[in-house]
């Protein structure tokens, strides 16, 4: 897959992008279909019949949906947590859905944040969201250690004024690989994470433990080392008194000597990206 | 006279001439201040004040009291209904287009009550804002629902305040409290009103105080008895309402008002660390609270954005916090914020104090000021002192935060780092509560400062030996601060936090090291602290309760409380373990 990505570029990279556009059209469709009442529950099931009508038929991880204080993780503690309950949406209320579907061998992982009705809070988030992207990238490009990147993004947020809350996520990551997937007749989850795609995650983490790397990007040793070649599902994720948001999208790390093509986001037609070029 | 400035006119009605006064540009929306017992609507003369500037202020002497006639005979001229007549007949006069937001405490509050839930009133009432005074009827059902099921603690509310009602019992014995108010009782009232309640003394209570109180005494004789047995069922508000609660009311217990959601469909909750007669000894916050409750009715009620924690009792008070810009300092000034406080955020760092109050905003502060100033520069903390109390006024509440951190042993402790540690961690508190507590202290109508010192302010430690010391200080002064302003209504509280993940660690000297050493031990304790994981928005949290419980010494982490414990029950312990050299 490494090798992949460098070496044959453009068929891969339209494949991950044809996917992970669909991901982002399948958020802003529920997300305009919100209205209040909508639990948690119903926006994932929205989410995943939404994009079972276009041929998803596997997953990296079901579709997720967090309404209020969730989307900060508030008294997060286990990561039964992470799955959709009967939160029901108010006006006001800030959302973030996130989605990992699986489309002809192409993984995305998105991570969209909005509100029902205006939250000056939420938008503030998602206005201060747009640094870290520039300094994820900026970074990336410097081959500074995984680690430190991540102690960086996590300065900011504290400059800012914000909690950092992937520190909740399983490992503390603020991101993790993700791969082609095979396409399986039967293809079943475990704990809502497609078992294909755990298997590529395991291989990997066995592969990178020999070779000194980890497809996780944590605060954590195993994480001190340079960005890996690949495609890394990023996801920022900033909390602040009970409100959160977060974008993921795929960061593309190539070992191309030209910083510009050392790494790079795959896509830059985002909604997220679009908002902050429409706010300037 | 201590109304100055108003306008007197009489209204006649039911056989009464009531007497009436105005203030302020009659065009500007009215408020109606009702009195209580045993009190003239003089009562109001400071609140009055400080509303004339945006209302049409009203006040008038209840029937039989100040300069109003009493009905004849006494016995059955003060019911309810009769004083709903009287209040009409007033609102008639002074505002008959537009209905009229009422005020009331005491026993003005509780016939505003009435008045605020019965029907003919229905449109004349824009909003009611109640200060100690219950609605009898639900303070009727309030009774029934305890007696009809009597768990422990239930029989526990209803014992109290039975005992707090001491007086109305008095009140129904004829003749003798009209004779104790016609002799003793009405010539020492004063003294006894400045030295209980800490009523400042000058031209309050009037000369018609013995007769006042002696004609008052119907009012309970007319209708407690009545409408305790037997409340009215339908006695629903039909106006927002503003609950104001004192805290440290001996006539009425807080518990009276659990239920009171029921019966008011729009209520807004405030308590205030105060004693009975508040008109009197907080008319700042009593003022401002009438007037932004008063606002916000007229201006359609937008949504209350303050939910967070004490919003009751930290709404609209303006708060000061230094070392605003990071760590406990900023997540302190949000906590405040939520409560909906206005916020003065200081910081040395210019850029990460007007985030603060910028955020502060985001989050319900109704306003935020973010202010540059380092509190060890005792010129600085003057000029902004100054510019405080000039633009924002006098602070409810004072946050000395800002510290910085110094490790090394004694030895390797060169002056100039003493210099450093001791100008920022205790000159930085010396100047703000000099400088604030002054101001808060001439004002006279309470307040609170808070000085964040450290668990190391009683824990030894031959890592820390100037931190420490200048944090017990911190501590030593803020128990010594706390004797001298008791009296005052001005509560004092030190905080030691512990081991807390802010950004303290990374800007810690390290005394006796070099750079490249010093970096590196500021990473491992950051990483160590990190790795602790205490929030500071867990420390803010302790900061809010012990401001509205004013509790003295605050340990916050299980760390400090223990070393807490330790250092008054086994302090040799704790000299056993200073003597540890960490490891970094």
């Amino acid at each position: 897959m490494t090798t992949a990505v460098s070496s044959e570029p453009s068929v891969e990279l339209r494949g991950f992008r044809r996917v992970q556009r669909l991901a982002y059209e399948c958020a802003e469709a529920v997300a305009a279909r919100l209205e209040p009442g909508v639990t948690e529950h119903e926006a994932a099931r929205m989410q995943r019949e939404w994009l079972r009508e276009r041929g998803v038929r596997d997953w990296f991880h079901l579709p997720f949906a967090w309404f209020g204080d969730r989307t900060a993780f508030v008294d997060f503690r286990i990561p039964l947590q992470f799955f959709p309950t009967d939160r029901a949406l108010e006006p006001g209320m800030p959302f973030i859905l996130d989605m990992a579907p699986v489309h002809e061998g192409y993984t995305a992982d998105i991570g969209y944040s909005g509100s029902l009705g205006v939250n000056p809070v939420q938008d503030r988030l998602m206005a201060d969201l747009e640094a870290h992207r520039e300094l994820i990238l900026r970074e990336a490009r410097e081959r500074r250690p995984l680690r430190e990147i991540y102690e960086d993004v996590d300065r900011l947020m504290v400059r800012q004024g914000y909690a950092n809350r992937h520190r909740a996520y399983p490992f503390g990551v603020i991101a993790h690989k993700v791969d082609r997937v095979k396409q399986r007749r039967f293809s079943p989850h475990l704990f809502g994470f497609g078992t294909q795609s755990l298997k590529g995650l395991a291989a990997d983490a066995l592969h990178g433990h020999r070779e000194g790397w980890s497809p996780l990007w944590s605060p954590y040793r195993f994480s001190d080392h340079p960005p890996q070649p690949g495609l890394w599902a990023v996801e920022p994720h900033l909390g602040f008194r009970g409100t959160g948001a977060k974008f993921e999208e795929i960061l593309v790390v190539t070992d191309s000597r030209d910083p510009e093509q050392g790494a790079f986001w795959l896509d830059d037609d985002l909604p997220h990206v679009r908002r902050w070029a429409e706010e300037k | 006279m201590t109304l100055k400035g108003a306008r007197e006119r009489r209204v006649a009605t039911g056989g009464v001439e009531l007497c009436v006064a105005e203030l302020g540009d009659p065009e500007q929306p009215t408020v109606v201040l009702v009195h209580g017992y045993p009190d003239s609507k003089e009562v109001w003369s400071e609140v009055a004040g400080r509303l004339a500037d945006r209302f049409h202020v009203v006040l008038y002497d209840v029937r039989g009291h100040g300069r109003s006639t009493a009905p004849q005979p006494l016995r059955g001229g003060f019911t309810l209904p009769k004083l709903t007549d009287d209040f009409l007949a007033v609102v008639d006069a002074v505002s008959p287009d537009r209905p009229v937001h009422l005020v009331g405490h005491d026993w003005g509050s509780v016939q505003s009550w009435e008045f605020v839930t019965v029907g003919r009133t229905e449109g004349r009432i824009a909003s009611f804002t109640s200060i100690s005074g219950p609605s009898l009827d639900h303070f009727g059902h309030w009774i029934n629902a305890r007696v009809k099921r009597p768990t422990p603690r239930r029989v526990g509310q209803l014992l109290g305040q039975g005992a707090k009602s001491w007086y109305v019992y008095l009140l129904h014995t004829p003749a003798l409290p009209e004779l104790a108010w016609h002799g003793p009782l009405g010539r020492r009232w004063p003294k006894i009103l400045e030295r209980v309640e800490q009523v400042p003394g000058g031209s309050y209570p009037t000369a018609s105080l013995s007769s006042d109180a002696a004609h008052g005494a119907w009012l309970y004789r007319d209708n407690v008895r009545p409408r305790l047995t037997r409340p009215r069922p339908d006695a629903y508000a039909h106006a927002p309402v503003q609950l104001i609660t004192p805290q440290g009311d001996a006539f009425l217990s807080e518990r009276l008002y659990d239920d009171l959601e029921q019966w008011v469909p729009q209520l807004t909750r405030r308590t205030l660390p105060a004693r009975h007669w508040v008109p009197r000894t907080r008319p700042d916050q009593i003022a401002s609270w009438i007037e932004e409750f008063i606002v916000s009715v007229d201006g359609g009620r937008p949504e209350q954005k303050a939910t967070g924690r004490h919003a009751d009792r930290f709404g609209g008070q303006l708060v000061l916090v230094t070392g605003a810009g990071s760590g406990i300092g900023r997540a302190t000034a949000f906590a405040f914020a939520e409560a909906g406080a206005r916020v003065v955020a200081v910081d040395r760092d210019a850029e990460a104090a007007v985030r603060t109050a910028e955020l502060s905003r985001l989050i319900g502060a109704p306003e935020a000021w973010a202010e540059t100033a380092d509190v060890s520069d005792e010129q600085a903390m003057e000029k902004l002192a100054e510019k405080v109390h000039r633009t924002y006024g006098v602070l409810d509440v004072l946050v000395n935060n800002a510290g910085v951190g110094l490790s090394g042993s004694f030895f390797a402790t060169t002056t100039d780092d003493w210099h450093k540690v001791l100008d920022v961690n205790l000159w930085g508190v010396i100047h703000g509560c000099r400088l604030f507590g002054a101001r808060m202290s001439e004002r006279a109508q309470g307040g609170h400062i808070v000085n964040i010192a450290s668990a190391a302010a009683y824990q030894p430690s031959r890592a820390l030996p100037a931190y420490s010391t200048s944090k017990a200080a911190v501590l030593m002064l803020s128990e010594c601060l706390r004797a001298e302003l008791a009296g005052q209504g001005i509560g004092v509280s030190a905080i030691c936090p512990g081991f807390v993940n802010t950004n303290i660690t990374s800007t810690t000297r390290f005394a006796g090291v070099d750079e490249a050493e010093e970096r590196r031990r500021q990473k491992t304790t950051s990483r160590l602290y990190g790795m602790r994981n205490y929030p500071p928005e867990k420390v803010a949290e302790a900061v809010l309760d012990a401001v509205a419980r004013d509790r003295a010494v605050v340990p916050v982490t299980p760390e400090a409380r223990g070393a807490h414990l330790m250092s008054r029950f086994l302090p040799g312990v704790l000299r056993r373990l200073a003597r540890v050299e960490p490891r970094l």
